[in-house]
């Protein structure tokens, strides 16, 4: 292998170019329908338009805060539709692309921004754990579920494996290297899937590793790939396989998303203070979604009036989202004790009891005038 | 040279003070150099000191704590930002059975001068994991310093004291004070107080309400609020070790205690105060000591912070408590 800095240029497995045209790859093979295609060309623009209203939403006040997607869109739809029902992926906190495929209604993610909820939804229904914030943290649940998988007897060819979703810079936390580890000793059905976003923050990726992050794999003893992560054709191809080997019983795989963070951290993060426009430039001539489009439209997949369909399709998702985050209620203050404990607690029991007087004397005071 | 500074600038020029008059100082962290931090309390450090005092870690807390301890071990005294509370947790283990316990394992031997810098505690709208007051946690390992500023004046000077320091220093940032400005003397040649004792914040003659970080300003209103009682203020600024001498030459005085905190009531730094004062001033008391604190619950939703943390009503709902007696 050429590259030997973070930065290096890549050696990255792409099946469909920036100027939209396909290449083959021997080792990934892509056995995909139009019809498939046009599904994940629909899914990309749905999640990208999600991820615009949702930013527009923080900016009017409707959500606390948003982790963009915006460029992450392929990497996240192409790896999360290789996902069978059986399957569960454990994401971290960007993943609506993932949130997506897996079913989930983009307004149960809102819950979470906008601070009514503390997590959202039933993760068993989805095969898609919480969002996950401290960094890292996921990559061990997801290996320990693998090994529940794999101790079931659920694996083998038609069988569930475990997905883990993280960044860059998460590759840098212990909790990560020691997920590698018990993945590889237990030969547990996980796939590791890294989004390299060019940026933890404000830190690019050497400041977290000298090597480029899908040769870490070697040293834990499992293969590690990178690819072009605004391929979404790459990224289902890979995915795939990796799932697939991983239920077979031939153990994790890390694979790099190569990708790009067009937005910037979070709705509080500010991307000028660190990161040259130039640079964004360069990333927006490999957009994911246009790629598709081109790609479609040269080799006939779809005409004008299919993209025509999505674009209204993706009018009206944003116009329901809207209403949708402005209807979720505030919970109940009474909420803040309910679900801590599965068993009775009488120290919680109490303290809510107290909690109720205490409401209920502003209730009492308000019809005497007051303190 | 009086200046107009907000928390997060104070600590700033508190760490640029530091760091001009001693270069063994470093500041490190995630996203400390070129961003200056998500809350941009280390601005313009890395331009002026450069990357080699100014260090952006790799994502790793473990790592940042660990690492700090090596350096410290070298010589050198290492400033070390925590993101966030809840970000934390990866550090514990460096922090709590290596970093407190390093100079009694060697009889004296070692000094380990790190400061972890932690911003915490809600009432900014946060998702989860952004609002923690840990600090009990803290507080209960022995071998690590815990303060924590309520104002701009402490905050510069009192980081410079826990650099000094040549204990461990876990450095409490009331993250949603940042903003609140003070006059601050940068020309000083010293503080007026040291970073260990305790502040009559506001006197008073009933009742003693004690409070530390971004609670003292809550209490501040609270005894404004009051126009029945006088209501004395004292700021702990200190949460290990405690100035009692301080507390409990209130408490005489008012012969009533009410102590009021972000975190959890349960284990929290509220109870420790009230058995020791409960201990030294039992004649003096005119009632039992309360506690006003946040419920035994996870933080909640953003949407419920204004409920779980004890506002000005609460607080003189525990000062009402008081009086009952
Ligand atoms: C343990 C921990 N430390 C710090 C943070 C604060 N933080 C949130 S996201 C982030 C950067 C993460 O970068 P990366 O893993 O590359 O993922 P990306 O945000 O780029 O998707 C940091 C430092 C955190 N959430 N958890």
């Amino acid at each position: 292998m050429s590259d030997n800095t973070a930065h290096g240029e890549p050696e990255l497995v792409q099946l469909l170019a920036p100027d939209g045209e396909l290449h083959d790859d021997p080792d990934y093979p892509l056995d995909i329908s139009a019809e498939e295609i046009r599904g994940l060309y629909r899914d990309l623009v749905l999640v990208r338009r999600v991820d615009t209203e949702a930013v527009a939403l923080q900016r009017q006040g409707e959500l606390g805060l948003w982790a963009s997607l915006l460029g992450q869109e392929a990497a996240q739809i192409g790896s999360a539709r290789a996902l069978r029902p059986q399957d569960t992926a454990f994401p971290s906190y960007r993943e609506h692309g993932v949130a997506w495929a897996r079913g989930v209604a983009p307004k149960e993610l809102l819950g979470l921004f906008r601070g009514v909820t503390n997590g959202g939804w039933d993760p068993a229904e989805y095969g898609l754990h919480l969002y996950t914030i401290v960094i890292g943290s996921q990559t061990l649940h997801a290996t320990g579920y693998a090994m529940g998988v794999q101790r079931d007897g659920a694996t083998g060819e038609d069988g569930s494996a475990v997905i883990a979703y993280f960044g860059d810079g998460a590759s840098s936390q212990g909790d990560t290297s020691e997920a590698f580890t018990f993945a590889a000793v237990n030969n547990a059905p996980v796939v590791f899937f890294c989004q390299n976003n060019q940026w933890a923050i404000s830190e690019p990726p050497d400041r977290q590793t000298r090597v480029p992050l899908y040769r870490r794999a070697a040293g834990f003893g499992f293969p590690g790939v990178r690819i072009d992560g605004n391929d979404v054709l790459a990224s289902l191809a890979v995915t795939r396989k990796a799932l697939q080997q991983a239920r077979e019983g031939q153990g994790p795989m890390l694979i790099e998303a190569f990708t790009y963070r067009m937005g910037a951290h979070t709705t509080n993060d500010d991307p000028t203070r660190y990161r040259a426009s130039a640079e964004l430039e360069e990333w927006k001539a490999k957009d994911p979604i246009l790629r598709l489009r081109t790609h479609m439209q040269t080799a006939g997949i779809a005409g004008d009036d299919f993209f025509t369909e999505v674009e209204d399709e993706a009018d009206r998702l944003g116009e329901r989202l809207r209403a949708e985050c402005r209807s979720l209620p505030d919970p109940d203050p009474l909420d803040i004790f309910h679900e801590v404990y599965a068993e009775p607690n009488t120290q919680i029991d109490l303290q809510r009891a107290e909690f109720a007087d205490y409401l209920a004397s502003f209730d009492d005071a308000g019809a005497e005038g007051g303190r | 040279m009086s200046v107009d500074l907000t928390i997060g600038k104070a600590i700033n020029a508190g760490l640029r003070r530091a760091m001009e008059s001693d270069p063994q100082v470093l500041v490190m962290g995630e996203d400390v150099g070129r961003l200056g931090g998500v809350f941009r309390v280390t601005d313009q450090l890395y331009k002026d000191f450069g990357a080699d005092r100014v260090i952006d870690t790799p994502l790793a807390e473990s790592g940042i704590v660990g690492t700090a301890i090596g350096l410290a071990l070298r010589g050198y005294r290492p400033v070390c930002e925590i993101q966030f509370d809840g970000f934390f947790f990866p550090a514990t283990n460096q922090t709590f059975a290596q970093l407190a316990k390093m100079r009694r394992r060697s009889a004296g031997a070692l000094n380990v001068p790190v400061v972890l810098r932690i911003p915490y505690g809600g009432g900014i709208g946060a998702v989860e994991h952004h609002s923690e007051s840990p600090e009990a946690y803290f507080a209960h390992t022995a071998g690590l310093r815990v303060v924590t500023p309520a104002n701009a004046v402490d905050a510069y000077w009192m980081i410079q004291q826990a650099v000094t320091s040549p204990d461990p220093v876990v450095f409490f940032e009331p993250k949603r004070r940042y903003y609140d400005k003070a006059e601050v003397d940068t020309g000083a040649s010293e503080a007026a107080a040291a970073m260990g004792s305790a502040r009559v914040a506001r006197p008073g003659s009933d009742v003693t309400l004690l409070a530390y970080g971004p609670m003292v300003k809550t209490a501040l209103q609270a005894a404004e609020a009051d126009t029945e009682r006088s209501i004395e203020v004292v700021d702990l600024r200190s949460l290990a070790p405690v100035d009692y001498a301080t507390v409990e030459e209130s408490v005489r005085r008012t012969g009533r205690l009410v102590v009021a905190h972000e975190a959890p009531v349960t284990g929290g730094i509220g109870g420790e105060v009230a058995a020791r004062v409960t201990e030294s001033c039992f004649y003096h008391l005119e009632s039992p000591v309360i506690r006003v604190g946040a419920f035994d619950t996870p933080y909640p939703q953003s949407r419920l912070e204004e409920h779980y943390l004890p506002d000005l009503d609460r607080i003189l709902d525990g000062v009402d408590r008081a009086f009952a007696y």
